[in-house]
């Protein structure tokens, strides 16, 4: 769950670290206000969760608060990687005498928590990483003891970074550390995390990202994250989100319902497979399992689909549940398109049965089968060829 | 990590709807399951197997090898600490959902104890007519047979898929390894296919993958030490960039861990790519594997 710049922002300063003076706006006249209170030279960022804003126009420089009211007009409603503009941080412009980088983030690799360092800053890390792998320090660190002390101060002495600053960025990269920690943070990057001509070390921008599974337990970050995902949703995503379904519209014709996330990729694959296109991600894996109705219902409402696929394989997930539960929604929606069936493992030959009780039809035995009748019969519904 | 039929297992969260259900199919595949656990039942009963408050009691009573988990995600790291703390050398870690950094404190704990980790967000473990461990059909027939083949799958519902299949086209298991669908694993595809290359009864290891992480490019640089022929399939391959779809390792970052990156480093490793998971079997057949004939 990434969050916006602003608020990871909050969150480094609750925990100690130094951000630059900013306002948080929604329309021109506010930014104009807010330029004008905090005085001087101000940067404007779009808020959205995305990285490369700047190659992507998205930050602009104002000198006064006229100019930054028409920055404002500019950058609002304007569209970055996907997401629309709908607020702007209107910040003070720190003096910059140098640019730094860092994060601590979760590492599949060491299975703990590692710490990143690099003097080469505000730009493309992974292009510094790419380059000049020596350039980026890493840390990893033993989440059951934490940080050891002195830990960053070694790590920053690797660096070429001046001695006089190392105490204050050894101290940041702590704080840095804390807010991953309490944050149940996947990801805490600050680039750049800068030393301004006075020596003072500030985090001049933000990339926070919760593990979606500790969202439970970080109620005040969850409520925030929740509000920004749904406004990136189509209705029908937002529908799912509700209901606790992952739905992703994917613009094909070809509906898919199956449960698991590695059997849904699957099935989508072999649709293309076999020459069509899927019209959705749905899967009803782990514990959906029984929301097999309301499931189909989104499925079904999305105005493209032209076929329906339904592809179980029962592990945990028992395919005469799910299979009951797609049955009960096609009764009550008639869907006027035709639908293939699929069904395998768990409940197997309950859910079968019911499929030839309830609807008069017949499972495809193999899942090949299936996919190329369901992709024939959304192409010749589309050419009108019965 | 495999768990045969002669260790004794240990049901954590045995009173609950799932825990039950499937400690009874899991009891029907062979596996030993000498005790369950679940806080404030001790001294109760599940299908005549006797519960305890915690695996320490457990492991007072019973030589506990093996603990299969089913418990919800925000009790998941109490539950797996009483089991490392109560000796347990082998955990089957089947919750999804579970906070990252709970995850890196029990893996970094289990590697203190010497214990070793399956999940988290794994279906588990199959060793066909011999014991089956976690939430996979290992009771059905059409999908588990006695064989020489090892399946490693991150995914359960495809994992059942491709035995199933396997099946169908002739062929047995050795052996089904459930990797879990998290990108912080205690048991890796390397960890399992190396397991795999190492078993008396695999003559063949089927890869089951899918795009995120990189861990199947981890696997091929051993792959491509391995005598033993490994047939892959990818998961995914089709799906748009950078779209999140439910396993949080699912994520197309840069180059390494796209579907095109796994395919190229296992083709590369020598192992045959398959596009569908019908074709494993045949490409199986291509690289000389035949079905063990049943004693």
């Amino acid at each position: 769950m990434n969050l916006l710049e602003h608020q990871g922002k909050v969150l480094l300063a609750d925990a100690g670290l130094c951000t630059p003076k900013g306002v948080v706006v929604t329309d021109p006249d506010a930014a104009t206000e807010a330029a004008r209170t905090i005085g001087g030279r101000v940067v404007l960022k779009a808020q959205v969760p995305s990285g490369k804003r700047g190659k992507a126009g998205a930050v602009l420089f104002a000198d006064d608060a006229d100019e930054a009211g028409r920055h404002a007009r500019q950058l609002l409603g304007m569209n970055v990687a996907g997401h629309q503009v709908r607020e702007l941080l209107v910040e003070e412009c720190a003096p910059i005498d140098q640019e730094l980088y860092a994060a601590v983030l979760d590492d599949p690799a060491s299975k703990g928590p590692l710490l990143l360092f690099s003097t080469s800053g505000g730009m493309d890390i992974e292009e510094v990483n790419e380059s000049h792998p020596e350039r980026v320090h890493r840390l990893p660190v033993d989440i059951l003891r934490g940080l050891e002390a002195g830990a960053t101060l070694d790590l920053v002495s690797k660096s070429d970074l001046a001695p006089e600053h190392h105490p204050a960025v050894s101290q940041a990269l702590e704080l840095l550390y804390d807010v991953y920690l309490t944050t149940d943070a996947a990801l805490a990057e600050i680039n750049p995390l800068v030393v301004t001509d006075e020596g003072v070390v500030m985090a001049l921008d933000a990339k926070v990202s919760i593990d979606p599974g500790s969202l439970p337990r970080q109620p005040d970050i969850a409520g925030e994250a929740t509000e920004l995902a749904l406004e990136e949703l189509t209705e029908l995503e937002r529908r799912g989100r509700e209901l606790g379904l992952q739905f992703i519209e994917l613009g094909g014709d070809v509906g898919v319902l199956a449960n698991g996330a590695g059997l849904t990729m699957t099935t989508l694959d072999a649709v293309h497979h076999h020459g069509g296109k899927p019209a959705n991600f749905l899967e009803i894996g782990g514990d959906a399992y029984t929301k097999a109705t309301p499931a189909l219902a989104l499925v079904l409402d999305n105005p493209r689909v032209r076929s329906l696929l339904v592809n179980f394989c029962g592990a945990f997930a028992r395919t005469d549940v799910m299979t009951g539960g797609v049955l009960d929604a096609i009764e009550e929606l008639r869907p006027q398109i035709p639908i293939f069936f699929t069904i395998h493992g768990t409940g197997e030959q309950e859910a079968i049965a019911m499929v030839r009780e309830r609807l008069g039809a017949e499972p495809f035995d193999l899942m090949d089968d299936a996919v190329q009748a369901a992709v024939q019969a959304a192409s010749a519904s589309t050419t009108g060829v019965k | 990590m495999l768990v045969n039929r002669s260790e004794n297992v240990v049901v954590q969260g045995i009173t609950g709807r799932q825990g039950s259900y499937w400690t009874g199919r899991m009891v029907e595949c062979g596996t030993n399951v000498v005790a369950g656990v679940s806080p404030g039942k001790g001294g109760q009963e599940v299908d005549g197997i006797p519960v305890y408050d915690s695996v320490r009691d457990a492991a007072a009573e019973h030589s506990v090898d093996a603990s299969v988990l089913f418990v919800p995600p925000m009790r998941a790291k109490d539950a797996a600490m009483d089991a490392i703390h109560a000796g347990v050398r082998k955990l089957v870690f089947l919750a999804e959902h579970v906070p990252s950094h709970d995850v890196m404190e029990i893996l970094a704990q289990a590697r203190e104890h010497g214990a070793q980790v399956l999940g988290p967000n794994t279906a588990g473990l199959v060793v066909p007519g011999e014991s089956s461990v976690g939430i996979m059909p290992g009771f059905a027939e059409n999908i588990f047979q006695p064989g020489n083949v090892g399946v490693v799958s991150r995914s359960g519902s495809l994992g059942t898929l491709v035995s199933m299949n396997l099946v169908t086209d002739g062929f047995g298991q050795s052996a089904f390894i459930g990797i879990g669908g998290d990108p912080i694993l205690g048991t890796t595809t390397l960890d399992a296919v190396r397991t795999l290359d190492g078993h008396a009864g695999t003559d063949a290891v089927v890869l089951v993958g899918e795009i995120g992480g990189v861990m199947e490019e981890d696997a091929a640089e051993y792959i491509a030490t391995m005598t033993k022929p490994v047939v892959a399939f990818i998961a995914g391959r089709t799906a748009p960039p950078d779209t999140r779809m439910g396993h949080a390792g699912a994520i197309v970052t840069g180059n390494r861990g796209s579907g095109e990156s796994k395919v190229r480093a296992l083709t590369e490793a020598g192992a045959i790519v398959v596009d569908l998971p019908s074709q494993v079997g045949s490409a199986l057949s291509q690289l000389g594997v035949r079905p063990l004939v049943q004693a």
